[in-house]
């Protein structure tokens, strides 16, 4: 037990909520919105109508006038109705799908450090569903001397409350370290302004913990195929859990440096450095505060 | 959905970069195939690859079969929609005033189509959109599309269903007037400009729903911001930097499909087939442009000659002579050239975006080719092409927070296009739909039609561009009633989630747009996005206003760019179901679409 940061757990969730990159509160209002299920009768969707009222100011001889068409408006027979409204089958419209899927594979790499010898690490994340809604299932993990360090899986429903900004709630599954553990999920993810990609997860576990993951991406074009994409990723806890590594307050602190080359939109390698710092109990159950390594991967999407 | 079955993972191998945008010289249909009921592969491995014209059908009674072939623009033997196994499909020559009939049978083995006859003043059930005029034509099945030609001039047909339009399920339709032109022309020919891709459009729907970026590579780089800080300065160009990262939008997304993904193709030959229309020197020869692209607008000229536009939309217009012309999809442009002193000159028509073109030559005699000439430099979306850089976006994390627009109220400052009368010196106003909504990802301040503005990327070029203000109909108001009543809507989207729709509800949830029949309505178009998008009413003409809100110019298709604000009059004379929608097809897919019900 050495220099963790002590923190109540109030702050930590504070710390957390001014952490979010969004004013996430000023879309509270609009979060309950539905665009999908919601009674479109009741919401303002027509489009603006409104009388001319130059038209109408205008003079009334000049405007009866204008009336009359130019050429007569031919009076419907029985004919032009039943050819303007023919009895159809409504299964015919057809449309494109509305639901869609992304699988992205942001990391899945090889990592080498001087004393530790290598490691592999993944993290991925997919969506299926609406423009609105979808399912997101989200994964990370860490192998290292052939042992998996560390493993989860998230499965979230994920709600977009603006533009730029995603509500997420579900569940996650730590697989690694320790035993099995279930934790409910509350988080935001979106597209920062600047173009920060960024996410911020609020776990709730047995036994009271709470913890919270954040991470930040940026992408620096080098060309158009050649990206820099700076990373952190930060990891709190409310409590400490001696047994499992986990101390109160910052527990790692996470910065990577990747560059890779798209050799196609979907397919890119990359290369880079990360560097780790774990805090409290955390850096005493791994053994080192600061752990540096290179990585080589591939970037993938489907 | 996918339309044209496609196999492995849906995408082509890369060929090079140059075979791709240039084409093959030999490819090009191969008929036949679904008769000879061989599989591409067979066919190609017999060894037959003949690119075929489309036909000329000039009868009043004719027979169409969609079904399906191979063709083989980039070096990969592709499934193509087409009508009667050529692409384009047959070119239809008929006379104003008559009654045709045409037998269109599906011969496709597993999905329903349709054929919507663009431009054409019909009853609604000869409209052809599945769903609104019909039921469409299942597998196996005909239609008998039977109706009056009311009209002249230059049209096109094509598929209302799902993504045919992409596959190759589009042809040209000429109707000669009853009276003869008001001008001279000594032989003629068409062109029609399309986009093609290897991809399965459906593939390529789901691509864009994944990464709709994915075919920008001109994003600008960091050594791109540092040429601009060594020529602006830091603070200019982090200023620039600042407020697209703050919308989380690109400059240089001018296209959301280009030629990383398309083969560019005028009368169905890629660039290196080289297309070839005859003319003999001294004659005037009339170019009937037809843009029949999914998501492409090209800009058109042929260096060399001045061109003159004589009808748009099939109508009429007061001649205009111009070097250089940009049509959207669907539209269409009559152009005169009197090609003389060279034995050929290319008509050479480049994407908006500068990725690639499409091209042919007027020639002498067959075989001959003037040089190419070199594509203009990308163009960048400017802050005054999204709307004085007012997108809400810009304002930070309030979005659609604030819909007063208290402040916002720009001063109209457009030589000829300020004093719009009812747009002048108001704010624009949005509708509540587009607040709070996650498919809005920015909402213009467009209070200007910008008729006399060439576009993006055709700005003191140093050639005389052809622009909505110096088309004028040949004719008066054929209404002559002034609007009793104005309906405003909003092009909204949200290009990363590749989501489009009117008012930011998409056409899945939109109630119909109704309209009460023999009215003479005004439609208000504010383009909130930044793309520029191509609007499509059936069944009725939109007829486009001047700065003054007076009568303009007749159209079907009403170019939208970015940041503008342009109104159309509409006489509501056709009782029925009409479709009114972007004429980008896949935007019109993601749902920026709406009924129009027209109704006593």
């Amino acid at each position: 037990m050495s220099t963790h940061v002590l923190l109540p757990r109030g702050a930590l969730i504070g710390m957390l909520l001014a952490a979010l990159p969004v004013a996430a509160q000023s879309h509270h209002d609009h979060a309950s919105m539905d665009h999908s299920t919601m009674d479109h009768s009741s919401v303002d969707q027509h489009p603006v109508e409104h009388t001319r009222h130059g038209a109408a100011a205008s003079g009334q001889a000049q405007q009866s006038a204008a009336q009359q068409p130019r050429h007569p408006i031919p009076v419907p027979t029985d004919a032009d109705r039943a050819a303007a409204f023919p009895a159809l089958d409504h299964r015919s419209m057809q449309h494109a799908p509305s639901i869609h899927s992304l699988l992205r594979v942001d990391r899945l790499e090889q990592q080498w450090n001087g004393r530790h010898g290598s490691g592999q690490a993944w993290e991925a994340n997919g969506w299926i569903g609406g423009d609105i809604a979808r399912l997101w299932l989200r994964s990370e993990g860490e192998r290292n001397g052939g042992r998996t360090e560390s493993a989860d899986l998230e499965a979230l429903y994920g709600r977009s409350i603006s533009p730029w900004w995603d509500v997420l709630a579900g569940v996650r599954q730590d697989f690694r370290p320790g035993d099995p553990r279930t934790w409910a999920a509350l988080g935001i993810q979106g597209l920062a302004p600047y173009k920060f990609e960024t996410s911020a997860t609020l776990y709730a576990g047995s036994g009271g913990q709470l913890m919270a993951r954040a991470e930040v991406e940026y992408e620096i074009l080098l060309t158009n195929r050649l990206i820099l994409q700076p990373r952190v990723e930060a990891t709190l806890a409310a409590r400490d859990e001696p047994g499992r590594g986990i101390g109160r307050g910052l527990n790692t602190l996470e910065g990577g440096l990747r560059l890779r080359y798209e050799v196609t939109r979907r397919f890119a390698p990359y290369i880079g450095v990360n560097h780790e710092r774990r805090f409290g109990d955390a850096a005493d159950h791994a053994g080192n505060a600061r752990d540096t390594h290179w990585v080589a991967g591939v970037r993938m999407w489907f | 959905m996918s339309i044209v079955s496609s196999s492995g993972t849906g995408l082509p191998a890369l060929p090079s970069r140059r075979l791709f945008v240039q084409g093959l010289a030999a490819g090009g249909v191969v008929t036949g195939l679904a008769a000879a009921g061989m599989s591409p592969r067979a066919f190609a491995a017999a060894g037959r690859g003949l690119a075929t014209a489309p036909q000329v059908l000039d009868t009043p009674r004719i027979a169409l079969a969609i079904g399906e072939s191979a063709v083989d623009f980039t070096g990969h033997m592709r499934p193509a929609i087409t009508v009667n196994g050529s692409l384009p499909a047959p070119i239809l020559r008929w006379r104003e005033g008559q009654t045709v009939d045409i037998h269109v049978r599906n011969r496709l083995a597993h999905h329903p189509t349709s054929i919507h006859w663009h431009g054409l003043l019909l009853p609604a059930n000869m409209d052809g959109v599945p769903g609104l005029s019909f039921n469409g034509i299942a597998p196996g099945e005909a239609y008998h599309y039977r109706f009056t030609l009311k009209q002249s001039g230059t049209y096109w047909y094509h598929s209302h269903s799902m993504f045919q339009e992409q596959a190759g399920l589009y042809g040209a339709l000429i109707i000669d007037p009853i009276e003869p032109p008001p001008y001279h022309a000594d032989r003629e020919h068409v062109v029609l400009l399309s986009d093609w891709t290897d991809l399965d459009p459906g593939a390529l729907f789901r691509r864009m729903k994944k990464l709709a970026e994915h075919d920008n590579y001109y994003k600008r780089t960091l050594p791109d911001f540092l040429r601009d800080v060594r020529r602006d300065g830091w603070s200019s160009a982090l200023a620039d930097r600042g407020m697209w990262g703050r919308m989380r939008m690109t400059p240089t997304d001018i296209s959301d499909v280009n030629a990383h993904t398309y083969t560019y193709l005028m009368n169905g030959t890629a660039p290196a087939g080289n297309w070839t229309g005859l003319f003999r020197p001294g004659e005037k020869v009339l170019l009937r442009f037809i843009n029949g692209a999914s998501m492409t607008y090209f800009d058109v000229r042929v260096p060399g000659l001045k061109m003159t536009v004589v009808a748009a939309d099939g109508q009429y217009i007061h001649p205009v002579s111009i070097d250089e012309f940009r049509i959207a999809p669907a539209e269409t442009f009559d152009v005169l050239v009197e090609p003389s002193g060279q034995d050929a000159y290319t008509i050479f028509c480049q994407d908006m975006g500068r990725t690639g073109f499409a091209a042919g030559t007027l020639a002498v005699r067959h075989g001959l080719q003037a040089p190419l000439p070199a594509q203009d430099p990308r163009p960048l979306l400017t802050m005054g092409d999204m709307a004085h850089g007012h997108a809400m976006a810009g304002h930070g994390m309030g979005m659609q927070a604030s819909s007063g627009h208290e402040g916002h109220a720009m001063p109209m400052a457009h030589g000829a296009d300020a004093g719009h009368d009812h747009a002048a010196g108001t704010a624009v106003q949005h509708p509540r739909s587009e607040q709070g909504n996650p498919l809005v990802d920015m909402q213009g301040n467009a209070t200007d039609a910008r008729l006399d503005d060439p576009g993006i990327g055709l700005r003191d070029n140093g050639r005389t561009v052809l622009t909505y203000g110096a088309m004028r109909s040949l004719f008066d108001d054929p209404d002559g009633r002034d609007p009793g009543r104005e309906v405003e809507l909003h092009l909204t989207g949200h290009m990363e989630k590749f989501a489009w729709s009117f008012d930011g509800v998409p056409f899945a949830g939109a109630e119909p747009l109704r309209l009460a029949y023999g009215e003479r309505m005004r439609i208000v178009l504010v383009n909130d996005t930044m793309m520029q998008h191509p609007i499509h009413l059936h069944g009725v003409w939109s007829d486009v206003e001047d700065a003054q809100g007076g009568f303009h110019l007749r159209k079907h298709t009403v170019d939208m760019p970015p940041g503008t604000r342009r109104s159309y009059r509409v006489r509501a004379d056709a009782l029925g179901r009409w479709a009114f929608h972007c004429h980008l097809l896949y935007h019109m897919e993601a749902g920026m679409m709406r009924e129009v019900r027209i109704e006593e």
